[in-house]
């Protein structure tokens, strides 16, 4: 019955947050509707038990993805109003869940006609984040740590790509000083 | 109606997919198009969540651990191109990258 509850409760949520997400004008509205997104998921995964995952969900996605999109957000002109594609509405929808729907039974159709085979059952008697590690760092090792290998890489790459001209400061200089800066990105650009 | 079952949750999956699909189909904004790719990898991550939990196997947690992983390093070097693009070129507006002709 709670679970019922909760489930449509989330799922409406979630569903309206990310509508807000796809078609709102405003940068920030975007931004902050994926936010909330992202944790009425989160209480997806507590419901469904895998507690571990909905922390990490959490703490991943709106800890470090949003906080990341926070900041990658200063750097460009979200004050203007964001222009979109002003085709039939009507196709685009019907595309999109025409497409959506094969997606799914793509990958659905292949569990439908064989039978389905547990391949890391939970363990009996431990909690979600002890069967998960231990399921983590036995049969998913060596994806796992591919994953953290995966992970610096991609902080070396943000690093490198975002990290140049770091060393001038916006908020440091004077006045005159951005508006010479702001000439000299003009000339660039012409 | 009441008891939740798997096809509950794969029904919302494709739901928040297809939001998700519709933001990649109708954004010209990359930053706003990255939002979207987050949807759909967050709506993967559902349908992963209940196949776990209504097979009772931890695979589908393991696959939405390294979605998780994915997604974050997507995000770390796309942004980072994205704001390399915008110091050059000043705007991030799809329709604008065409330096190719084709």
């Amino acid at each position: 019955m709670f679970e019922a509850i909760a489930f449509y409760l989330f799922a409406i949520l979630t569903a309206v947050m990310f509508y807000i997400t796809v078609t709102t004008k405003q940068a920030l509205f975007a931004l902050t509707a994926l936010a909330a997104g992202m944790i009425f998921i989160s209480a997806f995964f507590f419901i469904l038990g895998a507690d571990f995952l909905g922390v990490v969900q959490i703490i991943v996605y709106t800890g470090a993805v949003m906080a990341l999109y926070a900041f990658g957000m200063m750097f460009f002109d979200t004050t203007r109003e964001l222009k979109e594609k002003n085709g039939s509405s009507l196709i685009t929808a019907g595309l999109s869940i025409l497409s959506a729907v094969f997606v799914v039974l793509i990958f659905v159709a292949p569990i439908v006609s064989t039978k389905v085979q547990v391949t890391a059952a939970a363990i009996e008697g431990a909690t979600n984040s002890q069967s998960v590690g231990m399921v983590l760092f036995t049969k998913y090792l060596v994806p796992f740590e591919l994953a953290a290998v995966m992970l610096l890489v991609a902080m070396i790459a943000g690093i490198v790509l975002a990290g140049k001209k770091m060393d001038r400061s916006l908020t440091l200089m004077g006045e005159e000083e951005i508006m010479l800066a702001e000439e000299a990105r003009r000339k660039v650009l012409l | 109606m009441m008891e939740i079952g798997l096809t509950h949750y794969l029904i919302l999956s494709t739901v928040l997919f297809s939001i998700g699909l519709l933001g990649v189909m109708r954004r010209k904004n990359l930053l706003m198009l990255f939002f979207a790719t987050e949807i759909l990898l967050n709506a993967v991550n559902v349908g992963f969540a209940a196949i776990s939990h209504y097979y009772n196997d931890l695979t589908g947690q393991m696959f939405a651990f390294f979605i998780i992983a994915i997604a974050a390093s997507e995000v770390a070097v796309g942004l980072g191109l994205l704001i390399v693009w915008y110091k050059r070129h000043g705007n991030i507006n799809l329709d604008e990258m065409s330096s190719m002709r084709g």
